[in-house]
């Protein structure tokens, strides 16, 4: 019981770290990006690559995979966003867009990694359990928690310290009122965009050894599952998203101790049941409307 | 409006026709069978994000939890091909109802939880812990109810009943409060329009509708496993196929199916990467440059489409 509330909070942590990026950017484009969790792939591809090819330490990818896609998601707002933002439902619009963008890494992954699931295998993090409140858990876990809470301070730092960080927040706020008070929205919106993906892809660096693998496939599972977790914590609240990683990470742990058939279930399930009891999130202003 | 009844009608009798005439100029009817399917799913889809706003993302679970009804019914309670597909209608209208409070939800929202639904739906059904109910994940085996012939002229009648549905929701009263509160719900509601109740009936319809689909899609399969009635590709088809043509009408996602179907043909399955690389594509460029559908550059040419 203890272990899956240890294990299940440096978990929520992880999961805290794959689903921020997708609040991030929706709380600013008001618009799911539903190919999130392909960047989580492309950033375990490239731990994996990095690894095999020069052993690069995955820490080390992290931050280079990181970098890479914030600059490759900056690039992809102003080649897509843009045009779709002027259409007669462009928050739908962007639903099937993002599909569609999802489509085409996946594909694009399997055309050059295969079908079969890939990982580090050697102990890069040594052998060693470290023990924790009594008890004794694979050390990459207590790394991988370490290295969310450092990404989740960063990020609250971005937002809370820096002045596009209050940009940011404005846009969250209101469009049309940060617009009209001079914040250049595009440029906002494409850094947000792009540090949720390049969070995304920080988080893809553990998920050969938090998630057990790599597939191309992994990508539409991780979308709905972050979802879950940033709706659990409140949408467009990125520091709610802790709180939601917490509950799921706890949840999970707990559902594989004592349901284990189950437990795939449990992001929808539990995404379900907190659209309709309270949809504003755990944390949230309203968002129900109709 | 006399006349536009007599159109209507015009427009099944060409439909009709040309379904019960396609197996003779065109031999492989499995193919048709599925172009069949989707353009009924793509209807569906219409009716209800063509007329209420609402994305069913999770559509699919409607068409395979009515293969499963349909199946189920066959095997275990023995009945009728007809009767079970029935069945299969019943439980799809009763888990349309069962997550009608979805409706409560908007936008983006409502999209998703329609996507989380289908697919606890589909990890309920797949599970092993429920195979003596189910089959679980190992799927369903039809072997003394297969029969291609009969089954695609149901297919045929099916979709039939669906351009019915849309030709009429088009032109009555219920079509029309659909549209007001697709545009503004609260003016709609303000005029007397009872919006929870004709959005609930306008999903239970199309609910029901998948859930024939995925009955008859059993029946003519006859072994399928969950994963193939479940899979997330069916809603985007219905869906992308719907929203190129241009939702909202009745001849865009026929249109739309037809050409996009035809053209994912032609590319052939033989490599699902490249061809899911060449649909991705297909899907992104859509969106960019043709968001509001076929139809659109048509009505921006003063040309009214049915």
């Amino acid at each position: 019981m203890l272990y899956a509330l240890v294990a299940g909070i440096l978990f929520g942590l992880y999961y805290a770290l794959i689903s921020l990026g997708l609040n991030l950017s929706f709380g600013v484009l008001r618009m799911v990006n539903l190919a999130h969790g392909d960047f989580v792939m492309i950033g375990g591809f490239t731990a994996v690559v990095l690894y095999s090819s020069w052993h690069v330490h995955p820490l080390v990818s992290l931050v280079l995979g990181a970098a890479a896609v914030f600059v490759v998601g900056i690039a992809l707002y102003y080649l897509l966003v843009p045009r779709i933002a002027t259409t007669k439902d462009p928050e739908m619009i962007s639903l099937v867009l993002f599909f569609g963008l999802s489509q085409v890494i996946e594909a694009l992954a399997v055309i050059h990694f295969g079908n079969n699931e890939q990982s580090i295998f050697d102990p890069v993090f040594g052998t060693q359990p470290v023990s924790l409140l009594g008890q004794s858990l694979p050390a990459v876990w207590l790394v991988s928690g370490l290295v969310s809470l450092v990404a989740l301070a960063l990020v609250y730092l971005y937002l809370y310290r820096s002045r596009l960080g209050y940009s940011t927040r404005a846009v969250m706020a209101s469009r049309e009122e940060a617009e009209v008070s001079g914040i250049n929205l595009h440029r906002v919106s494409a850094i947000a965009f792009g540090i949720g993906l390049g969070l995304a892809a920080a988080a893809g660096a553990l998920a050969p050894f938090m998630l057990g693998g790599i597939t191309p496939d992994i990508g539409t599972g991780l979308t709905t599952t972050a979802f879950a977790v940033i709706v659990l914590g409140s949408l467009g609240n990125p520091m709610g998203t802790i709180a939601g990683g917490l509950i799921y990470g706890i949840a999970l742990m707990l559902m594989q101790t004592y349901l284990p058939s189950w437990a795939s279930l449990l992001p929808y399930v539990l995404l379900l049941l907190v659209l309709l009891v309270r949809p504003s999130g755990l944390f949230g202003r309203q968002v129900r409307s109709a | 409006m006399r006349r536009g009844v007599w159109r209507d009608g015009a427009i099944l009798l060409a439909v009709a026709v040309v379904l019960l005439l396609l197996p003779k100029a065109y031999s492989n009817q499995m193919l048709l069978f599925q172009l069949m399917v989707y353009l009924a799913l793509s209807q569906g889809v219409n009716i209800l994000y063509g007329f209420t706003g609402y994305l069913p993302f999770g559509y699919v679970g409607f068409f395979g939890i009515g293969a499963y009804g349909a199946s189920l019914a066959m095997l275990d309670l023995h009945f009728a091909p007809l009767l079970g597909i029935l069945a299969g209608a019943v439980v799809a209208l009763l888990l349309g109802l069962l997550l009608s409070p979805l409706l409560r939800l908007s936008g983006a929202y409502f999209a998703i939880a329609s996507l989380a639904a289908s697919q606890a739906v589909y990890l309920v059904i797949a599970n092993p812990s429920l195979q003596n109910i189910t089959y679980g994940p190992y799927g369903i085996q039809l072997p003394n109810q297969f029969n291609p012939i009969a089954s695609y002229y149901t297919m045929v009648v099916v979709l039939l009943l669906a351009v019915g549905v849309v030709l009429y929701i088009r032109r009555s009263r219920f079509g029309m409060a659909l549209q007001a509160m697709r545009d503004d719900p609260v003016s709609a509601a303000m005029s007397g329009v009872p919006v929870v109740r004709e959005r609930i009936a306008a999903w239970l319809i199309s609910a029901a509708l998948a859930g024939v689909v995925g009955g008859v899609f059993a029946w003519q399969t006859s072994v399928f496993y969950p994963d193939a009635v479940f899979t997330l590709s069916i809603s985007i088809f219905a869906i992308v196929f719907a929203l190129f043509g241009g939702v909202g009408t009745l001849l865009g996602p026929m249109f739309g199916t037809v050409v996009l179907f035809g053209m994912y043909n032609m590319i052939g399955i033989s490599d699902p990467q490249y061809f899911q690389l060449i649909y991705g594509l297909l899907i992104v460029a859509l969106v960019i440059f043709l968001p509001d559908g076929v139809a659109s550059l048509l009505r921006k040419k003063g040309i009214h489409v049915l």
